[in-house]
């Protein structure tokens, strides 16, 4: 079972980062612009009628290494808890024995 | 030599993807991207599964006080999953959903209301989805998604299918199910110049190909997951009803 698991990992490493390295040329664009400007190309007339709340708020767009730091703290929260209840689980277990 | 072979064919493969879609990221839909008129049908259309997944979370943990941790689980799960934006064979990013495992473990609806969070947090500090949008990203990734999910893998073990494999296989259409959802939600509220169906097919274009390879590591990251419960979470797995009929 543990080989498998390790085997599933190492996988999923495989999977996300071969792209990476295989596609040199691509951009691995971040922003959402590709659907953004497939509407333009389906329905040209129209333009979007709200930006998002907290570029309103700054009166410009993010900074994107400020929407770095807001992925991690994203990123952060959810590993913060999943780690806490696995650790506390992975002791119960040795306790309860 | 038969593994040289998977590799050539793996990079084949990406080649072919490269040269027929176009650089793209697939995401949720943007701030002010819908008509009016559309981010509230889609809001109102979200109503419903709230409710029903407020209630269905309040009733399980009512019975099962320390359920709270699988909850808080499946929650800390999406904010993960859903914050990693990975490269994909298309030459650009996405991110995967994460919603399989609420959906599994509690149910598709509860997932809504975890899902909801999420957006919400992309939305307001991420610049990512939007406040308007909100509704019909909700619809696509908390609510559609997971039921595909959900009744994929009741179907897999009714048929008796080997539990991971239908853990594998639910997580990983759910998660591409999302984004058929949100190419068909673009299309509905944007084919003026192309007609419903040109613009569906386009905008699947832009979501799907880019979509299948992170579907699979959301398929394999969810497994790996309740590998890691099944082992040391089993009183709850069985409240919760998972491990009724495993052993």
């Amino acid at each position: 079972m543990k080989k498998k698991i390790i085997a599933a990992i190492i996988a999923v490493i495989l999977i996300a980062l071969v792209p990476l390295f295989v596609l040199k040329n691509a951009e691995f664009g971040g922003a959402d612009d590709a659907a953004g400007t497939m509407v333009e190309e389906v329905n040209s007339e129209y333009t979007p009628w709200e930006t998002p709340i907290l570029e309103k708020i700054l009166g410009r767009e993010i900074p994107s290494e400020v929407e770095s730091l807001f992925f991690c703290i994203q990123t952060g929260i959810g590993v913060g808890i999943i780690a806490f209840i696995m650790g506390r689980l992975v002791e119960r277990k040795k306790w309860t024995k | 030599m038969s593994k040289k072979k998977l590799v050539l064919r793996i990079i084949s493969v990406f080649a072919v993807f490269l040269s027929i879609t176009p650089t793209a990221s697939a995401m949720h839909i943007m701030e002010g991207y819908l008509p009016a008129g559309y981010c509230i049908a889609w809001g109102i259309l979200c109503i419903p599964f709230f409710f029903y997944g407020l209630k269905s979370i309040k009733e399980k943990l009512n019975a099962h006080r320390n359920l709270i941790t699988l909850l808080a689980m499946s929650g800390a799960f999406i904010f993960v999953i859903s914050s990693l934006k990975i490269p994909s064979v298309t030459g650009s990013c996405s991110h995967m959903t994460g919603t399989g495992l609420g959906a599994i473990l509690f149910g598709a609806t509860s997932v809504s209301i975890l899902g909801l969070i999420v957006l919400l947090f992309q939305a307001i500090l991420l610049a990512h989805g939007g406040l308007t949008t909100l509704g019909a990203n909700t619809f696509s990734m908390a609510i559609a998604g997971p039921f595909v999910c959900y009744r994929i893998y009741k179907l897999l073990s009714r048929l008796n299918v080997n539990k991971k494999t239908s853990i594998f296989i639910a997580a990983c259409l759910g998660d591409l199910f999302t984004y058929c959802i949100t190419a068909l939600q673009l299309a509905i509220a944007h084919h003026a110049d192309t007609g419903f169906l040109n613009a569906f097919s386009k905008f699947l274009i832009i979501f799907a190909p880019t979509q299948i390879p992170l579907a699979i590591i959301e398929g394999i990251i969810t497994v790996i997951i309740i590998i890691g419960l099944e082992n040391y979470a089993a009183p709850e797995l069985k409240e919760i009803g998972y491990l009724r009929e495993a052993k």
